[in-house]
């Protein structure tokens, strides 16, 4: 019986943490710019090593 | 560029798009060595870390991200950097013992990235983004969501055996959630409903602040007395509709702003002549901390920032941002030249006259309609249905509870209550955030980028346009270009274009543009007088191209047109005079050429608008204009920024409403004037002046569409209304009968809201449509004609 109150306060305590999950996202200005991370997660950390670049893209490229 | 890339491996960069990075442009960055100008730019200075952001116009796509996010790779002295495309600024943090402002900003330059870094940069503003509205959203939604849940047992199962134990601790729960809902969420309606009582209007926050404030009242009340389960539900929905509302009517531009004045405009800093030495030593100063008497050094490209007096060199002023004339002016030493002209050929020395905020210019931002901004006289459509609206309800819930006083008065109370809950105009609230957030969208993706929603309301509402000339009406430049006179011969020709092609006067580039066909031999002699002409040689012949007196010095003058019969024919046409040896042979006239398909456009819109032409040129064109424009328009010329400004005002004062359409500063006192300002702007990127909202010039001819689309939008709106009073009758019918039990209450408001916002999406939608194909048509046009 008393289980149903635990089960309230848990469910009640997990929205709670969401909730103040999103507040603290929208604070850091995770929301302000929605469009150069979804780009910036494109990129490889590390440039592709020369040797396979040289032959492939640099030549037509030098201008 | 390439060396620098291929040093540091970067070379990827040109991988990832076939055609990246934009020309790299040197400019002239030496402020930034003077410290106290570079210390105001930077975010964060700390002995070896700094931060700055700068405005890079040039970004634009996925791999000047890429490239700039890899700027630490560049050079060891930048730690990191993080751009935000939408804004096109780039966020760099640097060390200063490895890399001082000035190397980063000419590494940017190097790699293409030029910064704009203007007057504006150095006043501090609090940016403080408004986040407030999303945070009331989420907590409506929050416990909304929570409400819900807790609410549903008790519509479902009625007299269940657990449910009769827990019922009381869910209600509680419920009004729990409700509270933060009413104070935080819903607070503002409360706010803005007392304001609108206490300057006697009747809002439309006041039937929902009513609506609001019953809800949680009489639902605490149900609940404390253990009357019933409160209409919890009903009032977190209703505060989370009318948020959502308010959120979609907000659309922001990241990369657009509407609040400029002339510190976007003007440079950070200028080089001042120390005139207490003997030898002049020239030093980088602020622009704010010059005074009267000061000698500055305008180079070619450069703003004038401040009132001044040509000292030395040959000045030829760009005034199109300030009067909006077309034509640089010439300067001889001894003149004045105003803030806010651009020096476009050499190098000149100044003496400054008055400081920055005392010039011509910028006075203008002085007036009280800048510092006040637009008076809030305007009612929306909303406000004006609240007023009536208000009033029929509150008359409904007396009569309703004087019927049942007589009838039965144990229920007067409830449907009370009950009638100020169902009628609570969520629906009515809702109706025109959604319509004009939607059109809002709709002109966003069609290059009309308008401030706020209200604007769409005032654009539906418009008797008067106003056209600025140059910039708006035509394109910034003149190019059109006609001759009249003698005809040259072949060898004569050739001697004209090579003499204009040596000569840098904006109107010989353009000429020689027209001409460049005719071919070019060298010239034996070039010679160039400032602010009259030029003159080449070659061979025994020579040319003289220029003013009228120019070019008729040397020979007869009888040789030559009369000059007073030839002023009266085109006195204020910009023209440029040729002659030869064998004396006078012509001339060539420059006109504006307007834009794109301008004339149809405006007949279009002289259809049903008053149209007014207000220029700050010299009125040369009339009769083009007469001829392209329809016959009831009115013209002005010579207009000065004030005047624009004052014209407006009048008009207003006449009870007209007034769209201006204006491009550069000398229109920024009528943009602001205005009802509706909107500025053409050939690059959306670049800057224009503070409006309402910023037209990109390919789509002017789209203005009628825009306009009258407005006018549909509102129309949109009065039938999304009438849909809700009919929901409202619907729910007045139980709620005046004493039945409104609070699970009808949950199903009425959101379907009423829910179907609304479908209404007006699916309208709009539709309406923007039009839109797209008449442009996918012309598109159409287009190519089959080419």
């Amino acid at each position: 019986m008393s289980i149903i109150y635990m089960l309230l306060a848990i469910s009640v305590i997990v929205a709670l943490v969401f909730f103040v999950a999103f507040i603290i996202s929208v604070k850091k200005g995770q929301y302000d710019d929605t469009y150069t991370p979804s780009i910036r997660m494109l990129f490889d950390d590390e440039a592709p090593k020369e040797e396979n670049l040289s032959e492939t893209t640099t030549d037509q490229h030098i201008q | 560029m390439y060396e620098i890339l291929d040093e540091n491996n970067l070379n990827y960069y040109y991988t990832i798009e076939s055609n990246p990075g934009s020309k790299p442009s040197e400019g002239t960055f030496g402020f930034l060595k003077n410290e106290t100008i570079a210390k105001k730019l930077l975010e964060f200075n700390e002995q070896d870390t700094q931060v700055v952001s700068l405005l890079l116009p040039t970004i634009h796509c996925s791999s000047c991200i890429w490239i700039l996010e890899n700027l630490n790779k560049l050079h060891p002295g930048v730690k990191n950097a993080q751009v935000n495309f939408p804004k096109k600024k780039a966020r760099i943090v640097f060390t200063p013992t490895e890399i001082s402002l000035h190397d980063l900003v000419m590494l940017l330059c190097s790699i293409g990235y030029k910064p704009y870094i203007s007057l504006d940069d150095t006043t501090k503003k609090k940016k403080t983004v408004d986040r407030s509205l999303i945070y009331k959203l989420g907590v409506a939604g929050f416990a909304f969501g929570n409400i819900m849940f807790l609410s549903f047992p008790e519509y479902f199962e009625v007299d269940e055996f657990w449910l009769e134990r827990f019922k009381y601790v869910f209600r509680w729960l419920m009004f729990l959630f409700s509270i933060p809902v009413v104070f935080y969420s819903g607070w503002g309606y409360f706010v803005s409903a007392s304001k609108g009582i206490r300057s006697k209007i009747l809002n439309i926050d006041v039937p929902i602040a009513l609506g609001i404030a019953v809800l949680f009242l009489r639902s605490t009340l149900e609940i404390a007395l253990d009357w019933g389960t409160g209409f919890f539900d009903s009032l977190a929905g209703l505060v989370f509709f009318l948020l959502l509302g308010r959120f979609f009517q907000q659309k922001t531009y990241a990369y657009l702003s509407f609040e400029r004045d002339y510190k976007s405009y003007f440079p950070i800093a200028v080089t001042r002549l120390n005139k207490n030495d003997t030898k002049p030593k020239e030093e980088q100063v602020q622009v704010h901390d010059l005074s009267p008497g000061d000698r500055i050094l305008i180079r070619n490209g450069e703003l004038v920032p401040v009132d001044a007096i040509l000292l030395h060199g040959n000045a030829l002023i760009d005034y199109s941002f300030v009067t909006g004339e077309a034509v640089p002016v010439s300067k001889k030493a001894g003149d004045q030249i105003f803030a806010g002209g651009k020096q476009e050929m050499g190098v000149i020395e100044l003496e400054v006259v008055s400081s920055v905020a005392q010039s011509y210019l910028t006075q203008l931002w002085s007036n009280e309609i800048f510092s006040r901004g637009k008076q809030t006289v305007f009612q929306s459509l909303t406000d004006k249905i609240s007023k009536r609206f208000t009033v029929s309800i509150i008359s409904i819930a007396m009569i309703a509870a004087l019927f049942w006083l007589w009838y039965d008065s144990s229920l007067v109370l409830n449907v009370f209550t009950a009638v100020l809950i169902v009628a609570c105009p969520c629906a009515i609230a809702l109706a025109s955030p959604f319509t004009l957030g939607n059109l809002l969208r709709t002109f966003g993706k069609h290059k009309l980028y308008l401030k706020n929603a209200e604007v769409i309301e005032k654009m539906a509402d418009l008797d008067t346009l106003v056209f600025d000339k140059t910039g708006t009406l035509s394109h910034t430049h003149k190019n059109i270009i006609g001759y009249d006179g003698m005809e040259l011969s072949k060898e004569e020709k050739q001697l004209l274009t090579s003499t204009l092609r040596s000569s840098n006067h904006p109107l010989s580039r353009s000429l020689y543009r027209l001409l460049e066909k005719n071919g070019i031999a060298t010239l034996d002699s070039f010679q160039e007088e400032v602010g009259k002409g030029v003159t080449g040689k070659m061979g025994g012949e020579q040319i003289r191209i220029g003013s009228y007196d120019y070019v008729t010095t040397p020979i007869q003058k009888n040789t030559a047109p009369k000059r007073k019969e030839r002023k009266q024919t085109h006195s204020h046409n910009t023209v440029v005079h040729v002659s030869t040896q064998k004396g006078y042979k012509g001339h060539y006239t420059f006109y504006s050429e307007y834009r794109n398909r301008m004339g149809e456009t405006l007949h279009q819109l002289g259809k049903e608008y008053d149209i007014v032409v207000l220029s700050g040129d010299n009125d040369g064109e009339r009769p083009q204009l007469e001829q392209l424009l329809p016959e009831k328009t009115r013209y002005y010329f010579n207009q000065k920024p004030e005047d624009k400004m004052a014209f407006i005002k009048a008009m207003q004062g006449k009870g007209k409403h007034i769209m201006m359409v204006g491009d550069g500063l000398n229109d920024a006192g009528a943009l602001a004037q205005s009802d509706v300002g909107i500025a053409i702007s050939e690059n959306i990127n670049v800057f224009s002046p503070a409006c309402n909202g910023i037209l990109d010039a390919s789509r002017f001819h789209d203005l009628p569409k825009f306009l009258s689309l407005s006018k549909k939008g509102i129309a949109v709106i009065k039938y999304a209304f009438l849909f809700s009073l009919l929901y409202n009758l619907v729910g007045l019918g139980f709620a005046v009968t004493g039945n409104l039990k609070p699970v009808i209450a949950a199903i009425l408001m959101p379907l009423s809201s829910i179907s609304i916002v479908v209404f007006t999406t699916v309208c709009a939608q539709i309406l923007g449509r039009k839109l797209n194909r008449k442009n996918k048509l012309l598109d159409a046009d287009k190519s089959h004609l080419f």
